[in-house]
């Protein structure tokens, strides 16, 4: 069984970042949908008759 | 812009690792500024009050559609983009970032985009967007790319539609004043790029695209050019009748107008593109737009024409953001 050679580590290094960016675009992404259901939320709230 | 980092024409796998940026580069950022702007005057001169934080939301789903589909035109179209001088250090025939991965992305940017879209905004705002991906991936990149000299004419629609989307975004219909804004971009496409294609069309012919000086040779398309100049104009005034534009947006579009006609015809009667241009040959070295003397009213259209377009928008946005009224009573 042969193995992969082995990652440089600049390689590694922008591995790492990718992953960084991933990340922080994962999380805007929920908080982006938090916020869009707050303010659809808010604004079919004030559309109920009270 | 200048092109001196310019590697091999042909993909070299992972010569080196990617980098997040590359991944930016795929979704064509200069691109996508362009597509916000039309994107945002087509939100505003919608008149409809929306709530800023969801206007942002449909400005940020118009961009990342188009940043999707041209990740997908960057995926599909490695093989001729290697080969142009233009176009060959683009992450992925670089080998900087492998195909694969620029279609795995741009599928997701385009099912995130109008997902959100539909979630926060509206189905007709999320169904002009799909329809805008799809028209830009498939119908041009794939189809009208590589089979018409018409290519950018029909391709053109792509770029013509946020302007729709931002309007259906705020008013959840698109009615004729948004697919006027559409009308304009469309006709100003094939003068724009054509101008362009002018000093740069033997790197479309030496990878067998057929643009229009490839296919019916430059005077032809200069009076193409023309025509289509001609055509332009009146589109690019009616908003001024039919109560979009005010007379800031006339005075713009209608002197702005004549120099683009002037420019257009100074283009007709030069000879740019009919000599080959040295320095687009495999190997050259130079700034990709630098032209020859020859080329030079070609270049002036091309310029003049970005700004045109500019100018256009950017006076409805004023009027409309600031109230200036419309010509009609």
């Amino acid at each position: 069984m042969t193995h992969p050679a082995p990652e440089s580590d600049e390689a590694a290094k922008a591995r790492g970042r990718r992953n960084v960016v991933l990340a922080l675009g994962l999380v805007a992404f929920v908080v982006l949908v938090f916020v869009i259901t707050v303010v659809r939320l808010g604004a079919n709230a004030a559309h109920q008759p009270l | 812009m200048t092109d001196t980092a310019v590697p091999s024409a042909e993909p070299q796998g992972r010569a080196t690792p990617a980098r997040w940026q590359d991944y930016v580069a795929l979704l064509k950022p200069r691109v996508m500024s362009l597509v916000v702007f039309t994107g945002l005057t087509g939100l505003i001169c919608a008149g409809r009050p929306m709530h800023p934080v969801l206007a942002a939301v449909a400005i940020l789903c118009i961009a990342v559609g188009a940043g999707a589909s041209a990740s997908l035109n960057m995926w599909y179209d490695a093989d001729i983009d290697a080969r142009m001088r233009r176009t060959r250090g683009r992450p992925v025939p670089a080998g900087r970032v492998q195909g694969a991965d620029a279609l795995a992305l741009g599928i997701t940017l385009s099912i995130l985009s109008v997902g959100t879209m539909i979630l926060a905004i509206n189905l007709l705002a999320a169904a002009l967007l799909a329809f805008t991906i799809f028209f830009y991936a498939v119908v041009y990149t794939m189809w009208l790319k590589r089979s018409t000299a018409q290519n950018i004419v029909i391709g053109g629609l792509a770029g013509a539609l946020p302007p729709v989307i931002g309007w259906a975004a705020a008013a959840g219909t698109a009615p004729l004043n948004a697919w006027l804004l559409c009308a304009i971009i469309f006709m100003w496409t094939p003068p724009h790029f054509w101008a362009l294609s002018l000093y740069t069309s033997e790197d479309y012919a030496k990878v067998g695209v057929p643009m229009m000086p490839v296919v019916k040779g430059a005077r032809s398309t200069r009076l193409q050019i023309l025509i289509y100049s001609l055509l332009l104009i009146p589109i690019c005034v009616a908003p001024a009748f039919t109560g979009l534009g005010g007379a800031l947006y006339l005075a713009v579009a209608g002197l702005g107008g004549l120099l683009f006609l002037v420019l257009a015809w100074r283009l007709f009667r030069s000879r740019a593109g009919e000599a080959a241009d040295p320095r687009n040959r495999e190997g050259a070295q130079g700034a990709l737009y630098d032209v020859k003397a020859a080329a030079k009213d070609a270049r002036n259209l091309f310029a003049f024409s970005i700004l045109y377009l500019f100018v256009l928008f950017a006076a409805l946005l004023v009027e409309h953001v600031f109230g200036l009224g419309s010509l009609r009573p």
